[in-house]
């Protein structure tokens, strides 16, 4: 209902439109502006990976189209709503619908089993209990975890933690996926199975992906790279 | 759509030690808490009772205490055919004239000696002091080394019981009865016959106190000028029960005012130690608050989420306590009672309004405890929250 609040015209057929985004952060009287007028648009069913130097503002500008966070001044639109005008619980209700997240870290709640942890984002859905057990489930199996669901996140592995976060970052069917640095604490391995998986969501599930990371490799899975430099993007 | 409760119970069980550490720390305020205010409630209810509001008591002036007093018997004699004074069904006036003098007993628990205050009476005295019981054995025979002792002395002094006997200046006295006096401070004490006994004191032939039944209590100040008036009276009248209640006064008084520093200060100390525990235990969990943000979840029910848990855990602390001060319930002991030098004994009271106290305060702990922290990892930025550790 909050994506009708706030309607605004497509560029082309991007799913996030970033227009001019500046991001500066206060510190004590100091300044520091991360982002200097950041625009970058994503089509739908793209799989985009933003590049660059440590420091460079990828995570600020990931957090920005997950609607985590504000920009100083420009426009995030992501799947038609302008991010910014949302009210905090607007917002809320936006992300629990429209993002999947996915951290470096996993993120997993510790006292919850995996199928519990899946089915977190579909507790702020009018779904019932009996729905939501399903989807998780149907979630886990497609990552390929579905003997695990009564599993802890402490008796998984790295590689399978992360796949865990991902059934419960596409559980509630958003349209876009956000990974920070989704490989970044897996070994090769675990990083390509990760990977692989990515692909598969993006080619047959027609997921909309935007990912952060160092690795080369992993860049190389997505169709297009974007290079951050001192706020800007460069190529 | 609320956090699950499941995600509290799980978190509750599997960080069980710091849970227990919260539990244990708020349980011992609570039942410190409860032990205290029923100290002062049983104290309270042992010196209430004593005294009747239509007896008036005629001590010294400036006076501290009975002990301390002297009514001389020709006064005492002009006082009780005053026309305010009731007569009993004989026509004789309603009035007692003690001696008192502190002995000393050894305790049950442990032998050391305390002061048990031995009260010479008159026969009348049944008939004055109000509230008196014998409930076990008999009166003391008028005439006889016999004595009868206040109930709350059976426990607490030793040989205090039917056919024991007291000691006194080489002397021994039967102890034919146990008496009640509805909880009031005369069963702490040992009363015998003001002949037999008040002749061992070798006092001659007065008193240390007055007490006469009053027509009418309004006369009472009425009874207390005119010996006031008399030139050679160095005495005064007052409302007997006030009397016993301002004897006890500024001891009961200084109990309620510790019991509330101590609760105080140990409400302080402990709001801190929950909170601190409160705070680590959210503080730990600040990824887990961003990641539950940024997965769509509202502050307020994450808010409610770590409250609902922190009172939750208050209450078990909370019933825990109470349930750690209850043994003390109707538990004797006494207090150094200081203007007379001698034992009041009185009982632990733990009554609902004070396990409700405890239990509110319990909660109140919790809430502080744990909002205060919840507050903060719902309040900080999302994507600072995630960065957390
Ligand atoms: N909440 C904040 N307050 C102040 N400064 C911040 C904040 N978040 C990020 N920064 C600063 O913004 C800059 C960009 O941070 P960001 O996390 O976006 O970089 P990044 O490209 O993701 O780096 P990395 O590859 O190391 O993750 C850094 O200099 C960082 O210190
Ligand atoms: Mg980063």
């Amino acid at each position: 209902m909050s994506a009708q609040l706030h309607p605004v015209a497509r560029t082309a057929d991007a799913l996030v439109d970033v227009r001019n985004v500046v991001k500066t952060y206060k510190r004590d009287t100091q300044e520091l502006t991360v982002l200097n007028g950041i625009s970058l648009q994503v089509p739908e069913g793209e799989f985009v990976a933003l590049m660059g130097p440590s420091g460079s503002g990828k995570t600020t500008l990931l957090n920005l189209v997950a609607g985590i966070d504000r920009p100083t001044s420009g426009q995030v639109i992501v799947a038609g709503t302008d991010v910014a005008k949302l009210s905090e619980s607007e917002l809320a209700r936006w992300r629990s619908r429209s993002v999947g997240f996915i951290f470096q870290f996993y993120n997993l709640i510790p006292v919850l089993s995996a199928v519990e942890n899946v089915e977190l984002p579909l507790l702020l859905t009018s779904l019932g209990k009996r729905e939501r057990r399903d989807r998780a489930l149907t979630a886990l199996k497609v990552v390929g975890l579905a003997d695990r669901s009564s599993h802890y996140p402490r008796q998984l592995s790295g590689g399978q933690e992360q796949r865990v976060a991902i059934a419960r970052a596409i559980v509630a069917d958003p349209k876009v996926l956000v990974a920070d640095e989704p490989t970044g604490d897996l070994d090769s391995r675990s990083a390509e199975e990760i990977l692989a998986l990515m692909e598969t969501l993006n080619r047959e599930f027609k997921k909309t992906i935007v990912m952060v990371t160092h690795d080369p490799r992993a860049a190389d899975r997505a169709h297009t790279q974007h290079h951050l430099e001192k706020g800007v993007l460069a190529g | 759509m609320a956090v699950p409760i499941s995600y509290n119970i799980r978190n509750v069980r599997q960080r069980w030690q710091v849970t227990l550490l919260a539990i244990v720390g708020i349980a011992m305020v609570v039942a410190v808490f409860t032990v205290i205010m029923s100290m002062s409630e049983g104290f309270r209810l042992a010196l209430r009772a004593t005294g009747r509001d239509d007896n008036a008591i005629i001590v010294q002036r400036g006076s501290a205490s009975e002990l301390t007093s002297g009514v001389p018997l020709d006064q005492r004699n002009q006082i009780i055919v005053d026309d305010r004074v009731a007569r009993g069904a004989d026509g004789q006036p309603l009035a007692s004239w003690d001696w008192v003098i502190v002995i000393s007993a050894p305790k049950v628990t442990d032998g050391q000696p305390t002061n048990v205050t031995f009260r010479a009476v008159p026969p009348r005295a049944y008939e004055v002091r109000g509230g008196i019981e014998v409930v076990e054995g008999r009166k003391y025979t008028p005439g006889l080394d016999e004595v009868i002792v206040g109930r709350r002395l059976t426990d607490r002094i030793q040989g205090m019981h039917l056919g024991g006997t007291v000691k006194y200046q080489k002397k021994e006295f039967k102890i034919v009865g146990i008496f009640t006096n509805d909880g009031g401070a005369f069963e702490s004490e040992i009363w015998g016959d003001y002949d037999v006994i008040g002749a061992l004191f070798q006092r001659g032939p007065g008193s240390n106190s007055l007490v006469v039944r009053m027509k009418d209590p309004q006369d009472i100040p009425a009874l207390d000028r005119w010996i006031r008036d008399q030139p050679q009276m160095q005495l005064q009248a007052l409302s007997e029960r006030k009397y016993y209640a301002d004897q006890a006064g500024p001891t009961a008084g200084a109990l309620k005012g510790l019991a509330s520093l101590v609760a105080i200060i140990m409400g302080i100390g402990a709001v801190f130690g929950a909170m601190n525990t409160m705070y680590a235990i959210v503080a730990a969990r600040t990824r887990e608050i961003g990641t539950l943000r940024a997965l769509g979840f509202s502050r307020t029910s994450i808010l409610l989420s770590f409250m609902m848990e922190s009172v939750f855990l208050a209450v078990i602390a909370g019933v825990l306590g109470c349930l750690l001060a209850f043994p003390m319930n109707g538990f004797s002991t006494g207090t150094g009672q200081t203007q007379s030098f001698s034992e009041i004994a009185f009982a632990f009271q733990i009554t609902p309004p004070i396990l409700t106290i405890g239990m509110l305060f319990a909660v109140v702990m919790g809430v502080v405890g744990g909002l205060l922290p919840a507050w903060r990892g719902a309040r900080m930025p999302i994507t600072t929250a995630l960065r957390e550790a």
